[in-house]
């Protein structure tokens, strides 16, 4: 019987090893980073303990254009991606022909590299010297005002952002829905038709109230995704996302650590601490919201 | 019942079915423009694409020269190296480590079994935002910026991987391990000849899943490297974005990016059905 | 090879935390089992028949007690040493690998000098095969074949190490009711070919009763009757075994002795010499309950059952145990049945009387 204890230990120590030194450890430390004060990282001394960097952080007019950013992304990407992938799953699922072949092109963005085409979208988006872009050509044709996306007026910048979001995280939504709407049980729709129920009661009264656990999946986890926002705004703006006034949270934390406004692990982990914070409060809510509206 | 209102049922959904495909043809060109654009300028030469004011749908003088330039004028040699190297070598390495613990939670006994499994499962819930700030001076701290390790050992591990691999290990029946242990086979013959075999489409899963991970990384690899040598493609399109090619050449970055996408979705196409359904069981993006 | 299991006992924790009290599966168990013989190990569900196998085979350890398989104790070896064969209920075979490679794979595990050439182990699984007749489907994956062919294909796996010892836990419970008979014939012609102490699990009678040897009868973890079957079935020593052995069930009725005589209700049945006064609980087989004019067992007749062969008489009876009870009669001697009250004689030989408390056998003078 020791002898199997040994074995089990032998066969996690792998993963227990490498989750504590890159998970749980980490945890700690930045609890205890955002608590040290005037941390200097090339002396690794500090001046005392307290909350100050939150206050800092919380004070600095990058951060809090961040948090704007991120929440202005956060708002209008979720619910607009989520009806979308409920919409095109609702007509994947109600055709026959060329079924996988949709289903296989609107998943190509999962496994694209999100940089690499946020480049494209960028080209598309941006107004050069030699020529306005294809969006703002597209504009100019149905008479509208052109602008430069990438560069110009701030409402023009969260735009295309959120048209880029809703172009990453669509594929996700539409599979888990897709496969939601498959799952449930065909009985039910025969049923339905038996007793002549009209196709907006059937949404209604069948297929929402059956695929609901999983809408509220999707919006929880797009709460989460949409508070992490970056590679995204780094794909649209370049790195110099505070330069740009396009910074999230995220970004706010990396800046924070590394690169030409870096070197303030403190800072960085308290505004880190106050995103999961944001985000853990969001996600409770959201439960909360789902248990109630589910049990009714 | 009226013959007109028999024409109407006939007629209806047949309107109603050409307005949902035309909709869903509408998605289809926007998922799939950005792609065909990419694909189309990479084929335009540097002097036809700044000459379009108003760009065109077809490339009329295609060239190769583009790819030329992106493999000679910036490494992406090197950074298509680098990508193969890291996300073959993390994707090994976490199997292993993910097999070996997913097989300690779901065949053998230990004391504490569940508390420890609750834990890891806790894990879970912890954002990577969180953490990267120590693994970055860590990592630093070890001094393995700039290496391979460096980049590697903070992703070898997945709590979710090993949750997935569990469940699906222990659907194996128990009579299948008495019937081998009967026989004399030791736990990691077991594990090796029975387990992984029978549950190699989540291995596959789990596998694809992982690759897809590490090609598309982009922030860790940021923290970790700013020597070109070990950049990751991720990291090497924004570098040729902001100082690649000395001018701003449009074509060669399509070029670049046409060569750094085509990987994943060549992979995609070929392994459709095992990743969609590997992502629908539960896989999410970051 | 002879199997010898001495005083075994097995307790497990409790599954609910909160109990502290251990669950006794196997309740000390002593058992010599001879050489070259098929064992039927037989009682309801969960009555600790399983873990007793696993106890044989190494799977548990014993709490108290040894195991010895001929004169050697291999209490604290593990299976793999022990040179026992098992087969499972559902198989158990490897779903990713043919036949052939199911058949091979426990002498892959040979290490050191055991290790057999190439050519040996082909030869050897090829004979395995060729005992259970499946070696034709060599090259086939266990989801392309019948439960009853990859039934033969496990106990092709089980018996390829030329085991002293084969244990079968349910190995018909899975097959549909005609593939059962024949699978059994086939278990017990491998049996007699190869002539393997074989220690068969069940919780069907007539499987256990037609074909082992000897049959061990079980309950909560206790050893109530080993005999050959027809003496389990004819001279039960309890009221579990009587009621558990037969279809259909023994009618049960609560009885009295007085003054060495048998009384069902207020009817003296049958006299029982050497017998002391008290109440008894009376066991009847179905045959045992003869049709009669001048019977002394008053009935009332629910309704007559044809069986072809046979007929049933379902009655009742104020003393009976159960809703109603059954007689099994040759079909000619019904005719004349019309519904009211319906007299029987009773046959002593297949009547038993149990103590009322404990359902211990209660013998008379002529010892039935």
């Amino acid at each position: 019987m020791k002898k199997h204890q040994w074995k089990a230990w032998l066969y996690l120590a792998p993963a227990v090893v490498f989750l504590g030194l890159f998970m749980v450890y980490p945890l700690v430390d930045v609890v205890v980073y955002s608590l040290e004060e005037g941390y200097n990282s090339a002396s690794q001394s500090y001046f005392g303990i307290g909350l100050y960097n939150f206050s800092y952080v919380l004070r600095d007019p990058y951060f809090l254009q961040a948090v704007k950013n991120t929440l202005i992304l956060v708002v209008i990407t979720v619910p607009v991606s989520t009806g979308l992938a409920l919409l095109i799953s609702l007509g994947l699922n109600s055709i026959k022909p060329l079924k996988k072949l949709y289903q296989t092109i609107y998943f190509l963005p999962y496994v694209t590299n999100t940089l690499a085409v946020g480049l494209v979208f960028m080209i598309l988006f941006k107004k050069t010297a030699y020529s306005d872009g294809l969006i703002n050509l597209l504009l100019h044709a149905f008479g509208g005002p052109t602008v430069d996306f990438i560069d110009g007026p701030y409402w023009a910048k969260i735009l295309v952002m959120c048209i880029y979001t809703v172009w990453v995280v669509l594929p996700f939504k539409i599979l888990i829905l897709t496969g939601a709407r498959a799952s449930v049980n065909p009985q039910y729709y025969s049923a339905a038709k038996v007793d002549g129920t009209s196709k907006g009661r059937i949404f209604t009264r069948i297929t929402l109230p059956m695929i609901s656990p999983m809408v509220f999946y999707l919006v929880i986890t797009g709460f989460i995704g949409a508070f992490k926002a970056y590679s995204d705004a780094v794909a649209l703006f370049g790195t110099d996302l505070n330069a740009a006034g396009m910074n999230t949270i995220v970004g706010y934390v990396y800046d924070m650590l590394y690169g030409n406004s870096g070197g303030y692990p403190s800072y960085a982990s308290a505004a880190a601490l106050i995103l999961f914070a944001i985000v853990f409060t969001i996600t409770c809510v959201n439960l909360l919201i789902s248990r109630k509206s589910t049990v009714v | 019942m009226k013959p007109k209102s028999s024409v109407a049922s006939r007629v209806l959904p047949k309107i109603g079915r050409g307005i949902v495909y035309a909709l869903l043809t509408v998605w289809a060109l926007i998922v799939l423009f950005p792609f065909y654009w990419m694909v189309l300028t990479s084929f335009k030469s540097y002097s036809s694409y700044n000459a379009e004011f108003v760009p065109r749908f077809v490339a009329t003088d295609p060239t190769l020269a583009n790819y030329g330039d992106a493999f000679t004028a910036v490494p992406l040699a090197r950074y298509f190296l680098n990508t193969l190297i890291f996300t073959l070598s993390t994707t090994a390495v976490m199997l292993v480590v993910t097999v070996l613990a997913a097989y300690a939670f779901s065949r053998l006994e230990f004391r504490g079994k569940n508390a420890v499994f609750a834990l890891f499962l806790s894990l879970m819930m912890i954002p990577n935002e969180l953490v990267v700030i120590t693994n970055f001076v860590t990592i630093t701290d070890w001094n393995m910026r700039n290496t391979f390790w460096g980049l590697i050992l903070p992703s070898v591990t997945s709590v979710f991987y090993i949750y997935l691999l569990k469940e699906n290990f222990e659907q194996i029946p128990d009579e299948l391990y008495k019937a081998a242990k009967v026989d004399g086979t030791s736990d990691l013959k077991y594990l090796l000849r029975v387990v992984l075999p029978i549950c190699r489409p989540t291995v596959i899963t789990v596998t694809i899943l992982k690759v897809i991970e590490c090609w598309n990384s982009y922030v860790w690899p940021r923290l970790i490297t700013d020597d070109q040598a070990y950049f990751l493609v991720s990291n090497g399109i924004q570098e040729i974005r902001e100082n690649g090619f000395g001018r701003e050449n449009i074509p060669a970055m399509m070029a670049a990016v046409v060569v750094i996408s085509l990987p994943l979705i060549v992979l995609f196409l070929v392994f459709r059905d095992k990743i969609m359904s590997g992502v629908l069981r539960g896989g999410t993006k970051g | 090879m002879k199997i010898v299991l001495d005083h075994l006992t097995k307790r497990f924790p409790n599954r609910n935390r909160k109990i502290k009290e251990e669950v006794v599966a196997v309740r000390d168990f002593t058992i010599e089992i001879p050489d070259g013989m098929l064992i039927g190990l037989l009682g309801p569900s969960g009555c600790g028949k399983s873990t007793a196998l696993n106890l044989i085979c190494g799977l548990e350890t014993p709490t108290e007690g040894r195991v010895f398989f001929g004169e050697d104790d291999v209490t604290d070896l593990p299976p793999e040493k022990r040179g026992v064969g098992l087969v499972f209920q559902n198989y158990a075979l490897y779903p990713h690998m043919t036949v052939l490679e199911n058949i091979l794979f426990p002498l892959g595990n040979f290490k050191g000098d055991d290790r057999l050439p190439k050519e040996e182990m082909k030869r050897r699984a090829l004979e395995a095969a060729k005992l259970v007749q499946i070696d034709g489907l060599l090259e086939r994956r266990p989801s392309e074949m019948s439960g009853g062919q990859q039934q033969r294909v496990a106990i092709a796996r089980a018996l390829v190490k030329r085991p002293g010892v084969l244990l079968l836990d349910e190995p018909l419970s899975n097959l549909d009711a005609r593939l059962r008979l024949a699978t059994r014939e086939e278990i017990r012609r491998i049996q007699r070919e190869t002539g393997i102490t074989t220690v068969f699990v069940t919780h069907d009678q007539e499987e256990a009763m037609s074909i082992s040897d000897l049959i061990i009868v079980m309950k909560d973890g206790a050893l109530h009757q080993v005999s050959k079957p027809q003496t389990v079935y004819d001279d039960p020593v309890n009221h579990f075994v009587a009621s558990f052995l037969g279809t259909p069930k023994i009618n049960s009725f609560a009885g009295e002795v007085r003054g060495e005589m048998l009384y069902i209700g207020e009817d003296a049945v049958l006299p029982e010499p050497g017998v002391k006064d008290g109440p008894v609980t009376v066991g009847v087989r179905p045959e045992g309950l003869l049709p009669a004019s001048d019977g002394p067992f008053v009935c009332e007749l629910s309704r007559v059952e044809v069986m072809g062969r046979d007929t049933s008489i379902v009655f009742t009876h104020p003393a009976f145990d159960g809703e109603a009870g059954r007689a099994i009669v040759d079909a000619e001697l019904t005719a004349c049945l019309e519904a009211g009250p319906v007299r029987f004689a009773l046959k002593p030989t297949k009547t038993y009387l149990f103590d009322a408390q404990t359902g211990e056998r209660v013998r008379n003078a002529s010892g039935v």
